[in-house]
């Protein structure tokens, strides 16, 4: 699998990222500066975490406007693969790619922090070596990330498995408790319809070393690599 | 000419950050605050000098950048 990084002035966990892909890879990423226009034939386009552009305006708006995005909504066009993390998922939905917005945690405060994810479905790319329903521990840090779409998008999302991740408690439980930024129906991540674009809130990225704490997101990534095994 | 472009929430979406606001004001004794809803007003000094052509160009500026048409709304005036 070739995957290539996108780099934005404000973001910082692209080498968060790389570290994962390269550890279930065997190769280095490309990391592509926001003012290219050329993704230099990749399967997986990321899009990381970080504070684009200051989050002037709205978090994810003025990258969704970078040079490098025509690129990316061609890579998706063509049935490209993307993965948008934090900041990233912002990105996408600015851009149009995924359905919804982020808007403000409910409680107002950025929530730094360890949260528990339920995987809605296995037969993904994304998801391919997790199962269905498991749990599994993601670390979280966003003051944006309270997902939000129209009832007739947040229907369709549900009634064609589009969702990817919902918060729930370590448990399994999908409650309020485990919802803390207030998203809708408690979603964390969702898919585009032909499954190649996954957006989500929490950062796999994080955790996939013991050395870091665990291993939980590693799934993630050597799913994608055997997904796209060249 | 200037536009004044005026961005709220769309109702029905929550707005956590008027409702803080509206709970510190009646923290200060401020009675009788129903809801409060936050929003951001943008200044466009424009070119254009016919008030019909400024509203128009700056409500394509609010639909493609200025406003995000799935959470919030936004007015324009013209001054």
């Amino acid at each position: 699998m070739r995957a290539a990084i996108v780099v934005f002035p404000g973001i910082n966990r692209e080498r968060d990222m790389a570290i994962a892909l390269e550890r279930a890879t065997g190769r280095k990423p490309r990391m592509i500066w926001h003012k290219e226009t050329d993704l230099g034939g990749t399967d997986l386009v990321v899009l990381p975490g970080g504070f684009s552009y200051g989050d002037y305006l709205r978090c994810g708006a003025m990258a969704s406007l970078s040079p490098v995005m025509t690129a990316v909504k061609a890579h998706a066009a063509r049935g490209g693969y993307v993965l948008a993390v934090c900041n990233g998922f912002q990105i996408v939905t600015e851009a149009g790619l995924l359905p919804g917005a982020l808007l403000r945690n409910a409680g107002l405060r950025f929530l730094s922090m360890d949260c528990h994810l339920r995987v809605e479905r296995a037969d993904t790319a994304f998801t391919g070596q997790y199962r269905k329903g498991q749990i599994f521990r993601a670390p979280m840090a966003h003051g944006d990330g309270n997902y939000t779409a129209s009832p007739e998008d947040l229907d369709r999302l549900e009634g064609e498995g589009l969702v990817a991740f919902r918060y729930a408690e370590a448990d399994g439980a999908i409650s309020d408790k485990a919802n803390r930024n207030g998203s809708a129906r408690n979603i964390a991540g969702i898919f585009s319809p032909n499954l190649r674009v996954c957006g989500l809130m929490p950062h796999p990225e994080n955790l996939v070393d013991p050395l870091m704490g665990g291993t939980d997101g590693k799934p993630l990534f050597d799913g994608l690599a055997a997904a796209l095994a060249a | 000419m200037k536009a004044i472009v005026t961005v709220m929430l769309k109702n029905g979406v929550l707005d956590p950050q008027g409702k803080a606001i509206g709970h510190a004001l009646g923290t200060l004794g401020f009675e009788g605050v129903g809801e409060v809803r936050v929003g951001k007003r943008i200044e466009l000094e424009l070119a254009e000098t016919d008030p019909a052509a400024a509203r128009r160009a700056a409500e394509e500026m609010g639909r493609k950048l200025l406003a995000n048409m799935v959470i919030e709304s936004f007015t324009v005036e013209i001054v």
